[in-house]
């Protein structure tokens, strides 16, 4: 698979996503904000970090850039977009996903270990979970807040299409186990079609034992499975 | 040609929790201001404009607005024209 990494200036995950990538026997490179170019990829991850320094909102900025031009025609034909934590803030200002991340309710920059479970496992992103699987990945932002109207949440809870929530030690989705307020504990969501999806916490810094957690290797898994069997090698 | 100076108020939307707001208004009550009931905060952006009417340039600012100012399912904006001058020569809107 081969799987495009766009940088903003700001981002600070790439280089996770790109070696996420790789660990998952995957093709990575990169794609500077500036530049156009996403016809031989496979899928594209937008990666964590503070892209244009989050001036006016976060994601607002980086979703007019070039490169994201070409990531909203690829999501619209259905290729796969990964939109991880700052990346997930920029495809709700792009569109791509509906809702959008305000202010953490602590208002402190939350960067800890997280408890989450897997809600579904019939997706591209989760199909190498076991369903109610509970994961433990980095969490690292001060907009985690994930907030949309009510109508737009209970479509996503009939839909499937939270993937992940978080919970509490006991692996509920409690009010105590919510770290930043979100709406229902949401802590991951897909768009209809599926092949769009945005998460807060980082299964890209949740790839090797070394750094306390192999939980996130999950999601690349899953995701290259998925490609393989739509025949893309 | 005209310039305008424009001021966009961005406000959270009411009902949604607003962090900053709580924390700003917990302070003031630290400090003794116990009357105060709510406290909400927003941002200020100023622009200046040139336009041919003062319709325009609030139509263009609008329009900024629902593009990029604001985020539609967080935060509610106003527009307010604050002042009007001459565009320098030569510009052209």
């Amino acid at each position: 698979m081969r799987v495009v990494v766009v940088t903003f200036p700001g981002s600070n995950c790439d280089q996770d996503c790109h070696r996420a990538v790789e660990l998952s026997g995957g093709e990575p490179s990169y794609l500077w904000h500036r530049e156009h170019g996403l016809s031989d990829a496979d899928a594209v991850i937008l990666p964590g970090g503070f892209a244009y320094g989050d001036y006016l909102r976060a994601g607002a900025i980086a979703r007019f850039s070039p490169a994201m031009e070409d990531v909203v025609a690829f999501a619209r034909q259905g290729g796969p977009v990964l939109a991880i934590c700052n990346g997930f803030q920029i495809a709700c200002e792009a569109d791509l996903l509906p809702g959008a991340l305000m202010r953490n309710r602590t208002i402190r920059f939350h960067s800890f270990d997280q408890r989450l479970r897997v809600e579904t496992t019939d997706t591209m992103w989760t199909s190498s979970y076991e369903p109610g699987q509970i994961l433990s990945m980095p969490v690292a932002h001060a907009e985690g807040n994930y907030e949309a109207d009510p109508d737009t949440l209970d479509r996503l809870e009939a839909d499937g299409r939270v993937l992940f929530r978080y919970v509490d030690a006991k692996g509920d989705a409690s009010d105590e186990g919510n770290p930043n307020g979100s709406a229902r504990n949401i802590a991951g969501i897909m768009n209809e079609e599926g092949n769009v999806m945005g998460l807060m916490p980082h299964p890209d810094r949740a790839m090797d034992a070394v750094v306390g957690s192999v939980d996130g290797c999950g999601v690349f898994q899953s995701l290259a499975r998925h490609l393989s069997s739509a025949g893309v090698g | 040609m005209s310039r305008y100076l424009l001021e966009v108020r961005v406000v959270p939307r009411a009902g949604l929790l607003d962090p900053p707001g709580k924390a700003i208004h917990h302070a003031l009550h630290s400090l003794g201001y116990l009357g105060v009931e709510e406290v909400s905060v927003g941002k200020a952006i100023f622009l200046q404009i040139d336009a041919p009417s003062e319709r325009e340039a609030r139509g263009r600012v609008e329009e900024m607005c629902r593009k990029l100012l604001s985020n539609p399912v967080t935060e509610d904006y106003e527009v307010s024209v604050l002042g009007e001058g001459e565009a320098p020569a030569g510009t052209d809107s």
